[in-house]
């Protein structure tokens, strides 16, 4: 069996673990019937009693808590504790509408520092490492997050913080770094530096990284694995459940481990809402178990992924989630088929001669929709392979049909010829169905 | 070893126990806190069978126990020391304990049985002819817990303890409680008022407010609880920013 953190929690029985769920999962709900006005008000519209909840599977008669919600109660609406028991503030970008604030009470930033040790163990780190942790500081959960975890774990923790790639380089060589955290696309970034300044990446001391905060694929992981020569593994988390900590890889890489003893996870359809089968895809749903300041009911996270029930090799009986292969705002139905742009994506990255950059174009003839990916290729693929395109094309619409489950037509189109937007990326989907949003 | 999900109590029409969930591990000593009339004490009664849960199970080493009669529950192992000691006021220390063997009938078992308990509390053998009723409070809760042991039990259910006890006698039975575990390995439900003290030598604790489990948690996080401080170590809290203050 493998390192664990808490071995005594993380691989405990799971018929124990459905206890301590239910009796941490019936208190929350008293105390956020007590003390949140909004799920107090939500409860009595729906007459739902906190105090009737039986068993886990009960959690489905309550309402979702949604992005909406959040915002709406900017800055503290949802806290459950006065403000002066709050230690730490952190919010969410505000990508879309205000922030999200979130709050920790000392035991919420202590539970976190724990969780997050447990997905560093599971990575492989332990209290001999150093630990550079390239996610920025701040109100971002990302750093700060690893920093204590890294610190309860008792390793030697270098707050480098994101961006200046030259000094993490430095930091990288002249401190001996062994564990890196970051994110996959950072990691990418830092190798391309790190050829450029004519590094050798052998003579580092890198043994692991822990890469999140983005949807990556596999073909990322074994170019990050081979290019910085260091394990690399997934974890998942966000700032309205905690941070990061909520679910990591251990070294089989075969999904990541939930800290199921402090969240309750479910898999609902993006669009119903209806709760799906374990193994089935979905958007994941959590409510917070141990949360004191700023507790979740079926907090709906957007990210499209699935649960692994099977036992892990590793030992721990903590169930896995799949990758996050995309969030449920972005997701296209196409002739009924739940089609995520990201999925897309990492399909055309691991086709050879095509770029990243290329669009989803959605039309209706007749009463069918009608999908269409327009990708640029490579120059080299473009102009001196020219004999080739209609196999690359053929190769990359039979992938689509089998991994996306319906067909959708490719077409190579002139490098550049994209739309980008400001930020030089292309405009990824160009629906032309005429739909509205729900239709 | 002990798990209770969704147990209500009814106490006459009032609902004193609502839909509480908790387990104790083999070896752990779990505190069940929460002020007066919180429903502790009914709880505990539940699973010692004396009072009766209209709803929700109770398993003891995996074994359902909802609707054994007390006696039975003793015989698995299960022993409560009530709140108040009960001891037989006019019985002698020593009747009253071979009392507590009563669900074993063995005499000779039960003479070495009482001097160990003996051994565990020296006063109790210094005062083994007088009347229980004579005893000052201390000695009695000792002697109550040293009939509950005369059970053999696995589990040790303890209500109150402390209450009533001069501190210092209130310190030196809790430092027995801690002993019994970690001499034989005794699990341990404790009832207390006193969170502190009963924190100081739990492993884990429950927090009860009118019949509903509000918070649970290990001591220390149960220490740092706004509604735990709040409620039950108020005074302690309030002299302890007082003295803040000052400085």
């Amino acid at each position: 069996m493998r390192e664990c953190f808490e071995p005594a929690l993380e691989t405990m029985d799971r018929r124990e673990l459905a206890q301590v769920q239910l009796e941490r999962l019936q208190a929350t709900l008293n105390r956020v019937a007590r003390n949140v006005p909004l799920y107090r008000r939500r409860f009595a519209e729906r007459d739902i009693d906190p105090e009737a909840f039986a068993d886990l599977a009960d959690v489905r008669r309550l309402p979702f808590t949604t992005k909406a919600d959040l915002r709406e109660a900017y800055p503290y609406g949802l806290f459950a504790v006065p403000l002066r028991e709050v230690v730490r503030l952190h919010a969410s970008s505000g990508t879309s509408g205000k922030p999200v604030v979130v709050g920790y009470t000392r035991n919420d930033i202590k539970t976190w520092s724990r969780l997050v040790a447990r997905i560093l163990v599971a990575a492989g780190a332990n209290r001999d490492d150093l630990v550079q942790i390239a996610l920025g500081y701040g109100l971002f959960t990302g750093g700060i997050g690893f920093h204590y975890g890294a610190e309860a774990l008792g390793a030697a923790v270098i707050p480098a913080s994101s961006g200046g790639t030259r000094r993490q380089v430095a930091i990288m060589q002249d401190y001996r770094t062994t564990v890196f955290v970051a994110t996959p696309s950072y990691a990418l970034y830092l190798a391309d530096t790190l050829a450029a300044m004519d590094v050798n990446v052998n003579a580092l001391s890198l043994r692991f990284g822990l890469f999140g905060a983005e949807t990556w694929t596999e073909a990322m992981r074994a170019a990050i694995e081979d290019r910085l020569k260091l394990t690399a593994t997934d974890n998942y988390g966000l700032s309205e459940i905690m941070g990061p900590g909520v679910a990591g890889e251990c070294q089989m890489k075969a999904g990541m481990h939930v800290s199921e003893d402090h969240f309750l996870i479910e898999i609902v359809h993006p669009v119903t809402g209806e709760p799906l089968p374990d193994g089935e895809e979905g958007e994941l749903v959590i409510t917070t178990l141990t949360k004191e300041a700023f507790p979740m009911i079926r907090f709906r996270t957007g990210d499209i992924t699935r649960i692994l029930p099977e036992p892990c090799a590793c030992g721990r009986t903590m169930r896995r989630i799949g990758r996050i292969v995309g969030r449920s705002d972005d997701m296209l139905i196409v002739r009924g088929v739940n089609v995520f742009p990201s999925r897309v994506e990492s399909l055309l990255l691991e086709a050879e001669g095509v770029t990243p950059n290329y669009r989803i174009v959605l039309t209706r003839s007749g009463a069918l929709d009608e999908a269409l990916v327009e990708v640029e290729p490579t120059e080299e693929l473009l102009f001196d392979r020219v004999a080739e395109h209609q196999v690359l094309v053929d190769r990359i619409e039979r992938r689509f049909a089998s991994e996306l489950g319906v067909g959708i037509a490719v077409r190579l189109v002139e490098p550049g010829s994209l739309a980008r937007n400001v930020r030089g990326k292309t405009i990824r989907v160009v629906d032309q169905r005429g739909l509205g949003k729900d239709a | 070893m002990l798990t209770l999900r969704n147990v209500d109590v009814h106490y006459g029409r009032v609902h004193a126990v609502r839909r509480v969930s908790l387990h104790v591990a083999p070896g752990e000593i779990v505190a069940l806190i929460g002020a007066n009339g919180a429903g502790k004490t009914t709880l505990l009664s539940a699973i010692s069978g004396v009072q009766r849960a209209s709803a929700g199970a109770i398993e003891f080493n995996g074994r359902d126990i909802v609707r054994e009669k007390p006696e039975r529950i003793v015989r698995l192992g299960l022993s409560h020391v009530p709140e108040r000691r009960l001891v037989f006021g006019p019985l002698t220390v020593e009747d009253n304990l071979l009392l507590g063997a009563y669900s074993r009938f063995k005499r000779r078992e039960a003479e070495a049985d009482m001097e160990e308990i003996y051994a565990m509390f020296p006063v109790l053998c210094e005062r083994r002819r007088q009347q229980a009723g004579a005893l000052s409070g201390g000695e009695q809760q000792m002697l109550a817990i040293g009939r509950a042991l005369m059970a053999r039990p696995r589990c040790l259910l303890l209500d109150e303890p402390g209450m009533g006890l001069a501190p210092q006698v209130c310190k030196e039975i809790f430092r027995h409680v801690a002993l019994l575990r970690q001499e034989k390995g005794l699990t341990v439900l404790l009832v207390e008022q006193n969170a502190k003290s009963a924190l100081a030598v739990a492993d884990r604790g429950y927090v009860l407010e009118t019949g509903r489990v509000l918070v649970s948690g290990t001591s220390e996080e149960l220490l740092a609880n706004r509604d735990v401080r709040r409620a039950y170590l108020g005074r302690e809290r309030e002299a302890e920013s007082g003295a803040r203050g000052r400085a």
